[in-house]
């Protein structure tokens, strides 16, 4: 009996790995799939069409009851197409569970990714180009309501392949309470490096830092802020080719790496994602970097003043977009692809982009919801909102490549190395450098 | 002559007799055999097949490699680095895990009061899943105002970031788990306790033996069945507890919390290299065959079972 035991556990262990994924994915498109084929037929009358809708949420709130909220709407007044939202975890959930479908040839129809998966998804041949659609509803004309910054990382070799919906930036919260007990202006964040630095370590003391900025999981997002304000983005817009160990990249992670180790001013080594929030909150730390996804849960349950601003600037302002964006997919039929682009399009419209905004915190893809009343009342009561929205000017897209978890992995590895004291900025990322090279040597041919 | 043809009859019918028991056995047998092969066997073919060819984002269709991708493993930084890890992973849980467990076993054994509360206490960290056990402990961990950091800051050090820094990030990994798995292995330990006679220790006793020789001569020999099943258990699942990392470390900072099974998650749901992902899975294997290797033909021959 113990033998059989211990060559079990040894047997079920190994293999849940690969083949896990390929059945639960089974498993979970099962009952979509019966609903697709059904629809398909039924598609061919110009009748009824069934889409699956893949969703993840990567924000605090009750998320879902809205996303199904609005859904409903979309069916309301599309009667003859229905949606079935399925909500996938988190969006490193969402990206497995959509490359089993793709692979088990059951792709969802329609998916919120990362911006950032454009390449990964090019590679696997999952997604269509957008451009067809587009031009029957106003070529760029239609294009040009969605905020530059946010397009960037849909857009590739001139064709558009996805359409913002819940993307955020970087900005900084400070604590207004704080800034007066340090005899700062509480109205006046600090607007460049040399500043920030300065009330930094003012800030700094009796069990308080001056300034948290979060690494786990998003090292490579952090580094880009000072990169895009010290010099350009880390990548070219067609993802082949990075450009990590330039000497205003090292120059940035020195001053980041500094504001520890020298200054004092920020906790050493590796700060969580998620305690960054929470220090804010608890008066732990007088200022953070962190997503304006975080706006309203901090505008929750601050129990201070706080206030938004830019991020510091060195030669400029900047900081990279974050957040997902609607895919439609490869391998599902026409009139599928044409409803899943009437629902992409009316989850976007002006004034839902405005209300998601307002119930997010994210930043609200289209210029246009911003002259919406309900944001202007809003923004009147909460001016903070607007930070994120001003901020998009300088914003520029977020890291993505060809083989971009691996690249990602390999920048994040090596900002961390450096900011725990192993490597120096510049030994840290020419090594990522020299790396990611060689993960995109394959793209390069 | 009439013998010899009596004998062979007997033979002949044994040997049907035989026959006819064993297809018996195989049939009992047949279920989980069939589900043994299906979903395990089946897939450890697959994954070896697969770990020759190079299947990556950038090879749309997969190309025979060899042992390409083995070679770049080995010459693989990251991939040396888990390695080491979960070795020293298994070092720190395995033995602190299975001498907390017997201890609080023989302590659970012997309180008299509170006994159901005592195991019940012990026990508790087993039935909180690993997601929501790390993020408990990644509270407790939180530099400044986690319990970790209150305790510390009494005498004296505090602002320690334990997950944060590359030297403490696996003793941090290491102190929860033990404390996650030790209730489990004592309940194993326990079930151990129950089964020594309690003759041996009445004759122990009147011969006026100290508890510590009782314990080293009687219950610790007694109790080596359990021990090295409850060994093979932890350090499986040195190699099989990952779920705690994804909440709090992510393998960070720099990988020096990584482990294989979580570097295998990356390599196939992150990076998308199902190839190099297979590789890792074999090595997973092999490992873990070696495991329970060294258990059938090691160790079990020199283990006295009651």
């Amino acid at each position: 009996m113990r033998k059989w035991n211990a060559m079990g556990l040894t047997a079920t262990l190994g293999l849940s790995l690969l083949t896990g994924c390929g059945n639960s994915a089974g498993s979970g498109n099962g009952t979509g799939n019966a609903g697709v084929e059904l629809a398909a037929t039924a598609a061919g009358n110009g009748e009824k069409v069934e889409l699956t809708y893949y969703y993840p949420i990567a924000v605090g709130g009750p998320l879902t009851a809205t996303i199904e909220a609005m859904t409903a709407d979309f069916m309301k007044e599309n009667p003859n197409i229905t949606v079935k939202p399925v909500y996938t975890g988190s969006y490193a959930d969402t990206a497995v569970k959509t490359q089993a479908g793709v692979q088990a040839k059951q792709p969802p129809d329609v998916a919120v990714l990362q911006s950032t998966e454009l390449f990964s998804l090019l590679d696997m041949d999952a997604i269509i180009p957008l451009d067809e659609f587009i031009e029957k509803d106003g070529g760029d004309g239609y294009l040009s309501d969605f905020y530059p910054a946010f397009m960037e990382n849909s857009q590739t070799e001139g064709k558009t392949y996805s359409i913002p919906f819940q993307r955020s930036t970087i900005v900084l919260y400070y604590n207004k309470d704080m800034f007066k007990a340090a005899g700062l202006d509480p109205e006046k964040a600090p607007a460049t490096w040399d500043e920030m630095q300065q009330y930094a370590v003012k800030l700094a003391g009796g069990g308080k830092w001056g300034l948290e900025i979060p690494v786990t999981g998003y090292a490579y997002w952090m580094l880009q802020t000072f990169a895009l304000q010290n010099g350009g983005n880390l990548m070219t817009p067609d993802g082949k080719k990075v450009m990590f160990n330039t000497p205003e990249n090292v120059e940035g992670l020195q001053y980041w790496v500094d504001l520890a180790a020298k200054h004092k001013a920020m906790p050493g080594g590796v700060t969580d994602w998620s305690t960054v929030p929470s220090d804010f909150l608890e008066g732990k730390t007088a200022m953070m970097y962190h997503t304006t996804g975080n706006l309203t849960n901090v505008k929750k349950n601050a129990s201070f003043d706080f206030g938004v601003s830019f991020l510091p600037a060195a030669k400029q302002y900047g900081s990279p977009t974050g957040g997902g964006n609607f895919y439609i997919f490869k391998d599902i039929d026409k009139n599928k692809q044409e409803a899943a682009w009437k629902f992409v399009k009316f989850m976007t419209e002006t004034e839902r982009a405005a209300q998601w905004s307002i119930d997010t915190g994210y930043v609200a893809v289209k210029k246009s919801a911003y002259e919406t009343d309900r944001m202007k009342k809003y923004a009147a009561d909460f001016p903070a909102a607007l930070v994120a929205r001003d901020q998009l000017e300088h914003a520029a897209a977020e890291l993505s490549t060809h083989n971009n978890g691996k690249i990602v992995k390999i920048l994040s590895d090596s900002v961390q190395a450096a900011l725990t004291g192993g490597m120096t900025p510049a030994d840290a990322l020419k090594k990522a450098q020299d790396e990611a090279d060689q993960a995109l040597a394959p793209f390069n041919k | 002559m009439k013998r010899i043809k009596r004998w062979r009859r007997l033979t002949s019918n044994m040997r049907a007799g035989r026959l006819k028991s064993n297809l018996f056995a195989w049939m009992l047998l047949l279920p989980s055999l069939l589900f043994l092969l299906l979903f395990t066997f089946y897939p450890i073919f697959l994954t070896l097949r697969l770990s020759l060819f190079q299947a990556d984002l950038s090879s749309p269709e997969p190309t025979f490699v060899g042992l390409g991708n083995y070679r770049t493993m080995f010459g693989d930084e990251v991939f040396r680095k888990v390695m080491s890890n979960n070795v020293w992973f298994a070092l720190g849980t395995v033995p602190a895990g299975i001498a907390l467990a017997l201890l609080m076993a023989v302590f659970a054994n012997k309180a008299l009061r509170g006994k159901g509360f005592m195991r019940a206490a012990f026990f508790y960290p087993t039935l909180i899943p690993m997601i929501a056990a790390a993020n408990i402990w990644l509270f407790i961990y939180t530099p400044e105002y986690g319990l970790m950091s209150r305790v510390f800051s009494w005498f004296g050090g505090s602002g320690i970031n334990w997950l944060g820094t590359p030297g403490l990030v696996m003793w941090a990994m290491i102190l929860m788990v033990v404390w996650k798995e030790a209730g489990y292995f004592m309940i194993f330990y326990l079930a151990g306790l129950q089964n020594i006679s309690k003759e041996l220790y009445e004759a122990a006793h009147v011969d006026g033996v100290s508890r510590f020789t009782v314990f080293r001569k009687i219950t610790f020999p007694l109790l080596m069945p359990t021990t090295l099943f409850v060994s093979i258990v932890a350090l499986t699942n040195a190699f099989k507890l990952v779920d705690h990392l994804m909440i709090m470390t992510k393998g960070g900072p720099n990988n020096a919390s990584n482990l294989l099974l979580y570097y295998i998650y990356e390599t196939a749901f992150s990076f998308w290299d199902q190839g190099m992902a297979s590789a890792l899975t074999v090595v997973m294997i092999a490992v873990l065959l070696l495991i329970a290797a060294v258990q059938f033909f090691g160790l079990d021959k020199r283990i006295h079972y009651n």
